[in-house]
């Protein structure tokens, strides 16, 4: 579904991503982890198509089309979900209504008509239980001062929402509290199913407890330098990352 | 990715929607400015002697008044006797009935979205169409008058009801006010009368349209809105103008009068001819509109959203007169590529426990430049005076201005009057949270500003509330990048 060859890209003439290749199938979870400033936003934010970045070299193939020659808004039509490690507030829009664009406007470029004001209550009523998503937050501006926990449960409410058959969440598990933490993952959990695929960004080898994925990707200094299995994140959560950066300067230094 | 000046320019070069010309006979007096010309008007319109005393003290008036020099803009040169002050579509006869109205002029309100026949037009709004200089048709008058209520035009209302014309005119704008009023007093042409007697609440929305369409003349229109006791009437005015090479002025008298527990609601949407991208060719908006809450519990409530003009120059007031009166005004302003906007409103609290309540969204983008402008003074008698004054700006881009000059004078101390003012820019993070769930930048700056302008449309009747939710994604349309 997903395959990402040799990317390379940099933000304001700084490298950042220095080659990075990951395929990922129809179903499958994959983790990424790594150090602060190794570039995991960066490659969420590449793969969404934010614009200050510039792609200099690689390719990204979804679902057979090239992901990098669509503007973000279709890469979104297209399936592709990034849930912001920071989502933006936005004063004066509401949430119902942001929403309602957002179903509509994918709809709408798979062929369908606006979805019927019926179905789509009916819709949210179902996506909020699923992430235990408080009725009043529906109401309310965009984000704009939700709580840290309240807008990442708003990412992933979003996401049951729009059902899109890619899904990249950006430490969406930090800020949340325990109870939090669980819900989401469960929310998570239900949406999983053969025919959509995750990568989720996080520090935390919880998250995964919940979470368990298929494959555990390291990303350090632009790079992926090491692929595993869960247990991967139980060896990093006890011996941290110096001794695979070890290896790494290493390698460079060959 | 498309590039952001490519999106700007296109829209720059996007044509105005109303830009189309009415081919027709007309009657154009010569340009200039002067005495016999006024006569020529007063004599065409077939005015009573005190009026034509009126306009030539409004002459007198304007020959003594200077240009003001502390608005936010350079003001254009204008050559006011280079433009002709009357232009009216040629009639053959005396019209009857609105079938008699020139096919070609009734083609046109339809193109503009103004059906002036009574089966199509939308129920429950009586329109008054002026055309270049003059009112061409007014509908359901029948079913109004039934009511006792006038709504006619000025120059018939002249002819019907000269007493009441007399009783009110310039007591709110006086001849003298300013050089625009002035003018406007001198060779005003035509424009709305609007009389709403004691306890009748106006069953419909009363509505003028204003369509300029000849070339070298000034439009000067002088409404006049009188609300006696207990009554209640809302109002909203309409206007386009066709793109010419030439920027035409404008300049508007509107007054209004509330009596005791009347209640007026005046909504403008300004669509005026913006001019090219450097504002060429793009309508001066220089109108003087004043309401006075004579009567206690009286409420007068302004309602505007500016989205077009070259310049708009304006700054809607209420005096609160009587004792408990209201004022409101709402506003939404929008300039782009050389755009000006210099307005706002004064509210003069004079009655003892007079409110006021002022909200104020300027939306700025390309390189237009918006000034918020209030005056909000208390005077020595009004005890527990209140106001509320929010006064908020959206930039759209680097390239904008917006400016903010809010005046409190007050002479007693029981008032109690607010000011919140809070400037944001629509961020290219805020609209890449929106593309990444599938909204394009276009309809995410629409999302964000109709958010911004919900406070001041939620005032506005219904059907021209939508009409300028449209008129706002038009304009702004492409000011992303
Ligand atoms: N606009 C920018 N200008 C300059 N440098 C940037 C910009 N955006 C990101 N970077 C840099 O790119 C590098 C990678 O950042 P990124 O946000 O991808 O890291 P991360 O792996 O997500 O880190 P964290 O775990 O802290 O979230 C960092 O060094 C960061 O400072
Ligand atoms: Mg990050």
């Amino acid at each position: 579904m997903l395959t990402i060859k040799n990317l390379h890209a940099e933000v304001e003439g700084k490298k950042i991503l220095k080659g990075i290749n990951l395929e990922i199938n129809k179903g499958e979870m994959h983790a990424i982890m790594g150090p602060n400033g190794s570039g995991k936003s960066s490659l969420a934010s590449v793969l969404a198509g934010r614009d200050n970045y510039t792609v200099t070299e690689g390719e990204v193939w979804f679902n057979g089309k090239n992901l990098l020659d669509m503007s973000p808004e279709d890469r979104a039509r297209e399936g592709v979900f990034l849930a912001f490690q920071y989502p933006v507030e936005i004063p004066g829009v509401s949430n119902i209504n942001f929403l309602k664009t957002a179903v509509n406007e994918v709809r709408n470029y798979k062929g369908l008509p606006p979805m019927e004001a019926k179905e789509f209550l009916k819709l949210t009523k179902e996506k909020q239980q699923l992430v235990d998503f408080n009725t009043n937050l529906m109401n309310r501006s965009l984000n704009e001062g939700f709580s840290g926990g309240e807008k990442k449960r708003n990412e992933i409410f979003q996401l049951a929402m729009l059902n899109p058959s890619l899904a990249i969440l950006d430490e969406t598990d930090s800020g949340l509290d325990i109870d939090a933490l669980r819900i989401v993952s469960n929310g998570v959990n239900k949406l999983r199913d053969e025919e959509k695929s995750f990568v989720v960004i996080t520090h935390y080898q919880r998250l995964l407890e919940y979470i368990v994925p298929d494959f555990v990707h390291v990303l350090y200094n632009g790079r992926i330098i090491k692929t595993g299995t869960k247990e991967l994140a139980l060896e990093l959560e006890e011996k941290g990352y110096d001794w695979l950066k070890e290896t790494e300067h290493e390698k460079e230094s060959v | 990715m498309i590039n952001s000046n490519e999106i700007i320019d296109d829209i720059a070069n996007k044509e105005y929607e109303f830009g189309f010309t009415t081919d027709i006979e007309m009657d154009i007096a010569p340009p200039g400015l002067n005495e016999d010309i006024i006569r020529f008007i007063s004599a065409k319109k077939n005015e009573p002697e005190w009026l034509l005393e009126w306009r030539l003290k409004g002459f007198q008036a304007f020959k003594k008044l200077k240009f003001p020099k502390w608005q936010h803009f350079e003001l254009p040169e204008l050559d006011l006797q280079a433009l002709s002050y009357y232009a009216a579509p040629k009639k053959k006869k005396q019209l009857n009935s609105l079938d008699e109205v020139d096919p070609e002029l009734l083609a046109t309100f339809e193109k503009l979205g103004i059906p002036l026949n009574e089966q199509k037009a939308l129920t429950g709004v009586a329109v008054d169409a002026v055309f270049d200089s003059v009112s061409v048709a007014t509908t359901f008058k029948g079913k109004l008058k039934e009511m006792g209520v006038i709504f006619c035009s000025f120059g018939e209302a002249v002819q019907e009801y000269p007493e009441l014309v007399k009783k009110y005119l310039g007591t709110v704008v006086p001849h003298s006010d300013n050089i625009f009023a002035a003018l406007n007093s001198a060779v005003f042409s035509d424009g709305s009368f609007v009389y709403i007697p004691k306890g009748v609440r106006c069953p419909m929305e009363l509505s003028t349209y204003f369509r300029i369409n000849a070339q070298n003349t000034g439009q000067f229109e002088r409404t006049l809105i009188v609300a006696d006791d207990n009554s209640y009437v809302s109002y909203l005015e309409g206007c386009t103008a066709p793109m010419r090479d030439e920027n035409q002025l404008h300049a508007a008298v509107v007054e209004i009068v509330a009596l005791d527990h009347a209640e007026v609601k005046y909504s403008t949407v300004q669509n005026w001819y913006p001019g090219d991208k450097d504002g060429k060719g793009g309508i001066y908006n220089f109108v003087t509109k004043r309401g006075i809450c004579k009567g206690q519990s009286s409420k007068i409530s302004w309602t505007q959203v500016e989205t077009g003009s070259a310049i708009t120059w304006k700054y809607p007031s209420v005096i609160l007169q009587g004792d408990h009166s209201e004022g409101e005004f709402y506003s939404v302003a929008v300039v782009r590529n050389k755009q000006i906007a210099d307005t706002g409103t004064k509210i003069h609290h004079i009655g003892k426990g007079t409110r006021s309540r002022i909200i104020s969204k300027g939306i700025s983008a390309g390189h237009g430049d918006n000034s918020y402008r209030g005056l909000v003074s208390v005077g020595p008698r009004a005890e527990n005076a209140r106001n509320f004054t929010q006064c908020d700006s959206l930039l759209i881009g680097n390239q904008c201005g917006s400016h903010t000059f809010p005046y409190i004078e007050s002479r007693n101390k029981t008032a109690m009057i607010e000011h919140e003012a809070t400037t944001s820019k629509i961020g290219e993070d805020q609209i890449f949270y929106l593309n990444a769930r599938g909204i394009d930048s276009e309809k995410a700056v629409a999302l964000i500003v109709n958010g911004y302008v919900k406070e001041v449309l939620n005032q506005l009747p219904m059907e021209f509330a939508v009409e300028a939710q449209k008129l706002l994604s038009i304009t702004l349309e492409g000011s992303v990048g």
